[in-house]
């Protein structure tokens, strides 16, 4: 089944890319923090001597996962079970919007806080929830920035890559409830006191949690959550109720497969050698922690991606955002411009192989890519995104001009005489220029649409007087 | 060795200086160089595109043209991404051809053994490292050797230089705003090294980065590698 929720791009890439090209300050903040990322990555990343050996088996234990995930899910489901869980089964985003929705209630609770967990943006709950009048409280300090500011998430792991700490300060000015403003200036540990004080509250009271996990073990039935500030450990712990949206492909066969994925997971994605705070539970620990655990499996759309031979490779995706961090074009346009909670290089192929390429304006993603393959050396897991991007592009319908001059070029180019012809009638084709530019030494500064786009932003050189085989066929 | 020149349709039309270059070269080295007729394009805008259907004829004919040699070499590192990592998925038959094509400094340094090209080029240059020649064909620092053992070369880094310059083909013109501000930081860099020369392994990137460095009415040239590596004494 196709998926839905917050993962269809609304209008096409370049139209969305605009005016985020435009805000100077967001380039300046993207660039700063995705440089430092990228580095702090690289250094920890060429200290380990068998990070390939790691990012092979990391693919390859992915893709077993792929092959098999039928029998792996039913076996998650009777580990969890058996040790206490109530394991339920979501189709699409609407479906598990409904199942988490309806165990809220079933607690009486109208507050719960949350750890940070893009699939449960993905399936855009927090909004769901509102409507039953339910108040989901963010408590990873970027969601909770994102959430004050009424924004959504630009970046799978620093959701609030977009601001800095200037802007943030006030944000937390303009709607943090109670912040003490005399103490709250733009230094990051004042900032993190303000919100440690907010959220120390709702952690106290809240009855309920709701989570997603990084890896599901199908051998035991356990759920893992890899966080860095220890809120995620409070939400996983406090709460009487705890609910988890996993994503199907989560999965990983056995328990010590995690020792492949806890050292690639960290170093890709915040530049750490580990992670400050690892969670893992197993269904119900009597008098220990939530007393009633949910684990709502998400398809919404992975299995359409899993029947694709060449777009599955998308599915062994960690969600370290690794590709984010290097990809030139995330650098300069930031998340929103993919209008998905999945942007960057992982975002361009995922979103319309989760919710179709004919959703929205998806087909404008996988063309948000100069297919440079920085994502590809950067993924811990060997996703060939560039691979499936242009798998991606190869499914029409294509502009219908587009299509008719690459049929055009494609003819040409399939005999010898035509092409040669072609040539010659570009090169005469654009001697009028030659002699409008002859001052300038052949160059051109406009040109007529559509490679206008083109001289938008750099010159345009006219062919010389012979060509190449010219020059052959005469020496 | 009997070397078959490929020299790309972009090449053909736009740059046959570079060509030209690559025939000096590589007979002032000893080798005759052969160009066969037949030759158009590779098919990478087609396949890269989504038009896979319109490119495999090309692939076709390229396995065709180019099956009786033992090398074949091309002054394009996207082009012989394209036909050596793209080719064998296309078109399986043409898996041998393409395992024999070879980016230049590939065919210099790896099949003919030299670094030296006896080049001299009295300037100061940058290098920009293509992302296909860069990721793709994994050149790694064969250009580099070439250009630093150019008489009178003074080679000088350039920051940031494994980033993308923001052309990708048919990119620059559909995202033409974030091509541009690719390109922006591009050229920012490049100004920056004080360099002549700005060179690199790929045509279409450098008329994407010579195009905006004159847009802006930079001092800096984009020059193809291989008309430095021609260059010297007894060239025309």
């Amino acid at each position: 089944m196709t998926g839905t929720g917050h993962i269809v791009a609304p209008r096409p890439f370049p139209a969305m890319a605009r005016p985020e090209l435009a805000d100077t300050q967001l380039r300046a903040n993207l660039r700063r923090a995705t440089h430092t990322i990228r580095d702090k990555r690289l250094r920890v990343v060429s200290e380990v001597d068998d990070w390939e050996e790691l990012r092979v088996a990391g693919a390859a234990i992915k893709d077993d996962v792929l092959a098999r995930l039928p029998q792996l899910l039913a076996q998650f489901e009777a580990a969890a079970t058996a040790a206490g869980a109530t394991v339920h089964w979501a189709r699409e985003a609407t479906e598990a919007c409904a199942i988490v929705t309806d165990l809220v209630r079933e607690t009486g609770s109208h507050e719960v806080v949350k750890v940070k967990s893009i699939a449960t943006q993905e399936i855009a709950l927090n909004e769901a929830l509102a409507e039953a009048g339910i108040d989901a409280v963010e408590t990873d300090l970027a969601e909770l920035i994102v959430q004050l500011a009424d924004d959504t998430p630009s970046h799978i792991l620093v959701p609030a890559i977009h601001y800095n700490r200037s802007q943030i300060r006030d944000i937390f000015a303009r709607k943090m409830a109670g912040v003490d403003l005399s103490e709250l200036t733009d230094d990051p540990p004042a900032l993190a006191e303000a919100a440690r004080r907010h959220l120390r509250a709702k952690f106290l009271s809240a009855r309920v949690g709701i989570s997603g996990a990084n890896f599901a073990i199908a051998e035991t039935g356990t759920l893992v959550v890899v966080e860095s500030e220890g809120n995620g450990r409070m939400c996983l712990t406090l709460p009487e109720t705890l609910i988890s949206v996993v994503g199907i492909e989560k999965l990983l066969p056995t328990f010590a497969d995690l020792r492949v994925f806890l050292q690639l997971l960290p170093r890709s994605s915040t530049g750490e050698r580990m992670n400050p705070y690892t969670s893992m539970w197993t269904g119900v620990t009597p008098g220990d922690g939530p007393q009633r655990v949910h684990i709502v499996l998400l398809d919404n759309g992975r299995t359409d991606t899993l029947a694709d031979r060449v777009g599955r490779q998308a599915l062994r995706c960690i969600r370290c955002s690794a590709c984010l961090n290097v990809c030139p074009v995330y650098e300069r346009v930031g998340g929103h411009a993919y209008g998905s909670v999945y942007p960057g290089p992982i975002g361009a192929i995922l979103s319309p192989q989760l919710t179709g390429q004919d959703a929205g304006a998806n087909r404008s993603l996988p063309y948000a890519s100069t297919l440079c393959g920085a994502c590809f050396d950067a993924c811990p897991v060997r996703i060939n995104i560039p691979e499936v991007l242009v798998h991606l592009r190869q499914s029409g319908p294509h502009p219908p001009g587009e299509r008719a001059a690459m049929r055009a070029a494609s003819w040409v180019m399939r005999d010898r005489r035509r092409y040669a012809a072609a040539l010659r009638a570009a090169r005469r084709g654009t001697a009028p220029l030659r002699f409008a530019t002859r001052k300038r030494g052949s160059i051109v500064r406009h040109l007529p649409w559509p490679l206008s786009a083109w001289t938008s932003s750099r010159n345009a050189p006219l062919p010389p007087r012979q060509t190449f085989r010219e020059w052959w066929a005469l020496r | 060795m009997r070397i078959a020149l490929f020299i790309t349709c972009v090449n053909d039309l736009m740059f046959p200086d570079t060509g030209r270059a690559v025939v000096r070269l590589l007979e002032r080295l000893g080798h005759t160089v052969e160009f066969p007729d037949e030759q158009t394009c590779c098919g990478q805008m087609h396949a890269n595109t989504g038009y896979r259907d319109e490119a495999l004829p090309l692939v076709r004919r390229f396995a065709e043209t180019f099956a009786a040699y033992e090398a074949v070499v091309a002054p394009s590192g996207s082009c012989v991404a394209m036909v050596r990592e793209s080719y064998p998925s296309l078109w399986p038959q043409a898996a041998d051809v393409a395992s024999r094509t070879y980016e230049l400094s590939e065919l210099l340094v790896d099949v003919l053994g030299v670094t030296d090209v006896g080049a001299e080029f009295p300037h100061r240059v940058t290098y920009h490292p293509t992302c296909h020649g860069l990721r793709l064909l994994r050149l790694g620092d064969r250009p580099l050797r070439l250009l630093r053992a150019v008489k009178g070369l003074d080679l000088v880094e350039l920051p940031g230089a494994e980033e993308c310059c923001g052309f990708g083909g048919t990119f620059a013109v559909k995202n033409p705003g974030v091509s541009g501000a690719m390109l922006a930081d591009k050229c920012a860099a490049i100004l920056g090294t004080d360099a002549e020369y700005v060179a690199a392994v790929d045509n279409s990137c450098l008329v994407h980065i010579g195009g905006g460095l004159s847009r802006h009415g930079a001092p800096v040239r984009a020059i193809h590698y291989a008309k430095i590596l021609a260059s010297g004494e007894g060239v025309r």
